[in-house]
């Protein structure tokens, strides 16, 4: 088991906050590393996590992200206040972007976002209501 | 985003001089490359690379920063002579990644790399 330790914690997150966005994926990275979770672990929360969180800042008017961490996995929950998504099949399609030009030239919003945070989980689900906003569900399993 | 697996690993030190690469910020230089990817496109970063790769970029962005953090790259070299700003260059020491800038182009530099790696 990679720690004994339980830890839950909650992070608010800004929309159009570009300057600060990744910052809380990073300490929740940094989080884990402290806990001893294994770096592919690590690694995959991360980029899960920084996506979701890229997902926010770009799209919504702000959001919280749940961290926890069990001995058995980790998991985020993201959920956030905005437009929603009203073709989710479509959102999760590789390519598939609503991207605006400002967020393409940060180098974001190449429609790879979503499809990414399900291949880094164990465990993916979302749920959207247009006007409303999203939520996410993110499982990494911990190496035993 | 090509990602080069090469045959031998070269140091962060060597990569810096073979393409006359100023150091912005990273201490020790030691780390062996084994795989470079070159894109501008964070989200292909994010999708595609792999831990302790290297980046070649002309992104010079904390953003750029924070893909390299979150993706676990062993450095980042700026092409076509970008400078990182003040916030970029702060974020690249607090995450303790090198960070590097050479004034060739993005297919020079992968160029040359794959060139000093790939052969016998």
């Amino acid at each position: 088991m990679a720690s004994p330790e339980e830890l839950e914690s909650t992070y608010f997150v800004a929309g159009r906050d570009f300057t600060n966005a990744g910052k809380i994926s990073t300490a929740i990275m940094d989080t884990l590393k402290r806990l001893g979770v294994d770096p592919e672990v690590v690694r995959r929360v991360a980029i899960a996590s920084y996506e979701a969180e890229m997902n926010i800042v770009m799209y919504a008017l702000h959001g919280t992200m749940s961290l926890r961490v069990s001995p058995h996995a980790v998991t985020i929950e993201v959920g956030d206040e905005g437009p929603g998504i009203e073709d989710i099949n479509l959102a999760m399609q590789e390519g598939y972007s609503t991207a605006t030009p400002e967020m393409q030239e940060m180098g974001f919003g190449a429609g790879m976002g979503l499809p990414n945070i399900k291949k880094n989980a164990d465990e993916f689900r979302i749920t959207s209501e247009v006007s409303k906003g999203t939520r996410l569900f993110i499982r990494v399993n911990q190496i035993a | 985003m090509p990602i080069l697996a090469y045959q031998k690993a070269v140091s962060l030190a060597q990569v810096r001089d073979l393409l006359g690469a100023e150091v912005f910020c990273g201490e020790d230089l030691s780390a062996q490359v084994g795989q470079v990817g070159a894109a501008d496109l964070m989200s292909d970063v994010l999708a595609l690379s792999k831990p302790g790769m290297l980046l070649l970029t002309g992104l010079a962005s904390t953003q750029m920063i924070r893909t390299a953090a979150v993706s676990g790259l062993c450095g980042v070299v700026l092409v076509r002579g970008r400078k990182p700003d003040e916030s970029v260059l702060a974020l690249a020491r607090e995450r303790k990644i090198p960070l590097l800038g050479t004034p060739l182009t993005m297919f020079e530099a992968a160029g040359l790399l794959y060139m000093a790696i790939s052969s016998r």
